[in-house]
């Protein structure tokens, strides 16, 4: 807080009154104040600076949970081939959620909420694996997938946008009906995919790493680009932090509305194939409260609810924070309902941290800066 | 009823005074002296332009704001509210002009919002719809049933419901923001009925309009603001002659400084041409044209259609009369996206919620309307915008030049800046600015003029509203005055003085009636 003053600071005397406009003491000279103390935060304040900080943050916590695992099970971690097979684990776990929350942290930066996705996936699912689109091999499998899915996301999108429905209620409304036309399209059956080259994929490795984590990586670094080099990416950050100003510069905030929930959906169609493998079938019942692991996810990566802010980086750290938490209960043979609980915990820390940050924090240093200017 | 109810307020009661009242935010000194005496049983006329210091008076007094200096008196008692429940419950209520009613809460519960009877922590339904009851008997509406739905009541209804909220806690001040502003022309009457029911019960009133007529029917005294100060106090409201008010509301003591007008504008192309554009209950019936190069103002208050008129210029509403032509082409109505490919540009009226992506960038606030064009397969370029954007904040000399900063940090004219500087990047043709110098400060207002003033040099044509006429007459070439959704004056700049524009806008007779 009392930073040195950074080299793009516009007067490095920052804390002298300033001399240009001999105004009254407090109108000009708070408004000069404002100007200096962003420049000296600018170091960790700036585009890229605030995003880079809140993820070392979640780094951190990730450390802290490994060292508990070494603490409670240094056993296990004495064995490097165990730990680096955990790590595996680990990502492999979070590989089907991750590629989810990449659609769901879009959606969210974008100002809306997707609460169907776990739906989606098991929609997508289901189709994939009836035997009729089996019969069609693998590639008809994966493009069943993706159509539902992308079909299904623009249907949100064009509810929301056009219909003018709230995000929460259409995806509400699309999380039950998606779940009922999968129980009613697999009879409520399990559905067992036959596919060799479907369920190889989960099973596969390529220079000891699974190929879902590959596919995870790719996911992650196509959203990366698209958020953060495209029109796409800046479209998305506009809408979702200013839908009027975004409107008055000659944004078709209702298209980019429509393609971002349809991105969501086509996310949800590549883990309905990722969990298909993994389960060498699906059911209605697959990916059953995604959307909240998903939503919690870029929550703690830092993607603001109310939209305009997040960074795909964030939330893969969210989903792997999740995966490790659940990874740290099973190896000390701990239950789901303390994982549940801690888990919980961890979303209220969350959210309690980046409103310190970002509403405490602020103020206190506006408080204080003119005082420590007298000084 | 017609006669004057209250002539001899001479002898009543002070209720309230206010002596050198300051309120300071960041950059602007919005109350700088104001002095104010209210008796018991007046209707006291507060009178200003826009920016004058109406609002920020309102909100000392209802305790929304703490002022930073000067005396606030109230029934004899100093006073320092410290939040509007404290201001309540001392008997000084505010109706707003956005009425603050639960639109779902009945008419008895709004009443006694937040202090309602009540016994074990049960609501005392039955008694808040007696005295509810009794209330609006007071106010001369027994026929509002208590039980009604907020909702379901018309704007005078609603009015009503306000008041009656003020009546529940026994106010013995009765701020009103503008209340005629929501009201056909017929429930005016009504409302003065029902004001001077509350004055012949010792009831003050402090009464804000830009309505002459209104003041003059149902003011007994007037006090004038003027950037800030009391420039006139307890004035007769019925016998001050209008121009006497009028330039105690305009005589500058801040200096405008203009840039000088190009002598006479050659014969141009002509850029924009509306006819006959009209939206219901905003505007009927606008025609105006724009040249390249021309510099266009609309003089007119808050709610004389004009934010709306340029808003749907632009695409943002759609019209439904008329029709935009951009150079000799049908500009398609209601997009937005259409108007900004024609060249259009617009700097709304609210900077921060309609305009700027505040924790963004300035660079990318900058080339939020460009940096599809600077892409390229969709790919943004952030290289050539922060390149573009720092050219223009050159040009603009915006201060910090620092284009990475969030442009949150900046000072009001300088977010301004950003604003405007978003359009030069593109081929804008014709720039559209609502209120560009709202919240912005002497000096940068004074670059701001001299910003437009080149954009005109180069050939933009500009269309600008302002509810300050000082600034219209002295950036505009041509002036359009409006007043409730009518043009009712044309001319060129130098045929108007600002007296004249001031009559026009405030002349405002309730007769000639809101488009229909």
């Amino acid at each position: 807080m009392s930073a040195t003053p950074t080299a793009d600071a516009p007067r490095p005397t920052a804390d002298l009154p300033d001399p240009a406009p001999p105004a009254g003491p407090t109108g000009h000279g708070a408004v000069a104040h404002g100007a200096t103390r962003a420049g000296r935060l600018s170091w960790w304040r700036g585009d890229a600076g605030e995003g880079a900080r809140r993820n070392l943050g979640l780094i951190g916590v990730l450390v802290v949970l490994i060292v508990i695992g070494i603490a409670t099970r240094p056993d296990l971690y004495g064995d490097s081939r165990w730990v680096w097979e955990n790590v595996l684990t680990i990502l492999k776990l979070a590989s089907v959620v991750g590629v989810v929350t990449v659609g769901m942290t879009f959606v969210i930066i974008g100002g809306g909420i997707d609460l169907s996705v776990g739906a989606i996936v098991a929609l997508a699912g289901v189709w994939a694996t009836t035997l009729a689109t089996q019969s069609f091999g693998a590639g008809g499998m994966i493009f069943t997938a993706l159509t539902v899915g992308l079909a299904v996301g623009l249907v949100n999108g064009v509810l929301i946008s056009y219909g003018r429905l709230v995000p929460f209620i259409a995806t509400l409304a699309m999380l039950v009906a998606a779940r009922g036309l999968a129980a009613e399209i697999s009879d409520k059956q399990t559905q067992v995919s036959n596919n060799t080259t479907i369920n190889d994929i989960a099973a596969a490795k390529l220079l000891g790493i699974p190929l879902l984590v590959y596919i995870l990586a790719i996911v992650v670094a196509a959203g990366w680009v698209l958020l953060n080099r495209t029109t796409f990416g800046r479209r998305t950050v506009a809408v979702g932090g200013n839908p009027e100003a975004a409107r008055l510069a000659g944004i078709n905030v209702k298209r980019h509305t429509v393609l971002l929930y349809a991105l969501s959906g086509l996310c949800c169609g590549i883990a309905a194939i990722m969990l298909t493998a993994q389960a060498t079938s699906a059911q209605a019942a697959m990916a059953n409260l995604y959307e909240l692991d998903a939503i919690a996810a870029a929550i703690i990566g830092g993607t603001l609810l109310s939209g305009g802010r997040g960074t795909i980086v964030g939330s893969l750290l969210g989903v792997i924070i999740f995966s490790t938490i659940t990874n740290l209960f099973a190896i000390n043979g701990l239950s789901t309902e303390a994982q549940n609980m801690v888990k919980g915990g961890i979303i209220v820390a969350a959210v309690l941290i980046q409103q310190f940050q970002f509403g405490s924090l602020t103020r206190f240093l506006g408080r204080n800066r003119p005082t420590a200017a007298k000084v | 009823m017609t006669t004057d109810p209250t002539t001899g307020s001479g002898t009543s009661e002070i209720v309230l005074r206010l002596t050198d009242v300051v309120k300071t935010f960041p950059g602007v000194r919005a109350l700088d002296g104001v002095q104010l005496e209210v008796r018991a049983g007046e209707v006291h006329c507060l009178l200003g332009q826009n920016g004058a210091g109406k609002s920020t008076l309102i909100k000392v007094l209802s305790g929304a704001h703490r002022p930073d200096s000067g005396r606030v008196e109230w029934l004899g008692q100093p006073v320092a509210f410290a939040n509007p429940q404290a201001a309540m419950r001392a008997g000084i209520a505010t109706i707003y002009q956005e009425l603050d009613l639960v639109e779902d809460l009945s008419v008895a519960e709004n009443a006694f919002l937040g202090h309602e009877p009540r016994r074990l922590g049960f609501v005392r339904r039955g008694q808040i719809a007696r005295r509810t009851r009794d209330i609006l008997g007071r106010l001369g509406h027994p026929e509002i049933p208590p039980g009604r739905a907020v909702r379901k009541l018309p704007a005078a209804g609603k009015q009503i419901v306000s008041m009656a909220r003020a009546l529940s806690h026994d106010a013995r001040l009765i701020i009103m923001d503008e209340p005629s502003a929501v009201l056909a022309h017929d429930e005016v009457g009504n409302l003065f009925r029902i004001i001077r029911e509350l004055t012949a019960q010792g009831i003050a009133v402090i009464y804000i309009s830009h309505r002459m007529e209104e003041i003059r029917e149902i003011g007994d005294r007037v006090t004038v603001l003027k950037d800030g100060r009391t420039t006139a106090a307890n004035l007769p409201a019925r016998t001050t002659p209008t121009r006497d008010l009028v330039s105690r509301m305009t005589g500058r003591s801040i200096e405008y400084v203009f840039p000088d007008r190009p002598a006479a504008p050659a014969e141009s192309t002509e850029l924009l041409r509306v006819d006959g554009l009209g939206r219901d209950g905003e505007f009927a019936d606008v025609s105006l044209s724009v040249r390249a190069g021309e510099i266009v103002g609309i003089a007119g208050l808050v709610g004389s259609g004009r934010s709306e008129l340029l808003e749907t210029i632009f695409g943002a509403r759609r019209a439904h009369t008329g029709t935009v032509r951009i150079a000799g082409r049908a500009l398609r109505p209601g997009s937005v996206g259409a108007a900004v490919r024609a060249g259009l540009g617009m700097a709304p009226e609210e900077r921060k919620s309609q305009a700027l992506l505040l924790g963004e960038p300035i660079y990318r606030n900058v080339t939020l309307a460009t940096f599809s064009r600077y892409a390229r397969l969709g790919f943004t370029r952030a290289g050539r915008e922060v390149a573009e954007a720092d050219r223009i904040a050159g040009t603009l000399e915006l201060r910090p030049r620092d284009v990475h900063r969030p442009v949150r940090t900046l000072s009001g004219g300088n977010q301004q800046k950003v604003v405007v500087g978003r359009w030069l990047l593109g081929d804008t043709r014709l720039l559209l600015l609502d209120e560009p110098t709202r919240g912005v400060d002497v000096g940068a207002r004074a670059e701001l003029y001299q910003v437009i003033r080149a954009l005109a040099a180069r050939g933009v044509g500009v269309l600008l509203v302002s509810s300050e006429v000082p600034e219209v007459l002295g950036l505009a070439d041509r002036v359009l005055v409006m007043r409730e959704g009518h043009v009712v004056r044309e001319a060129p700049a130098g045929e108007l003085d600002e007296d004249t524009v001031l009559d026009l806008v405030m002349a405002g007779s309730l007769m000639e009636g809101v488009p229909a």
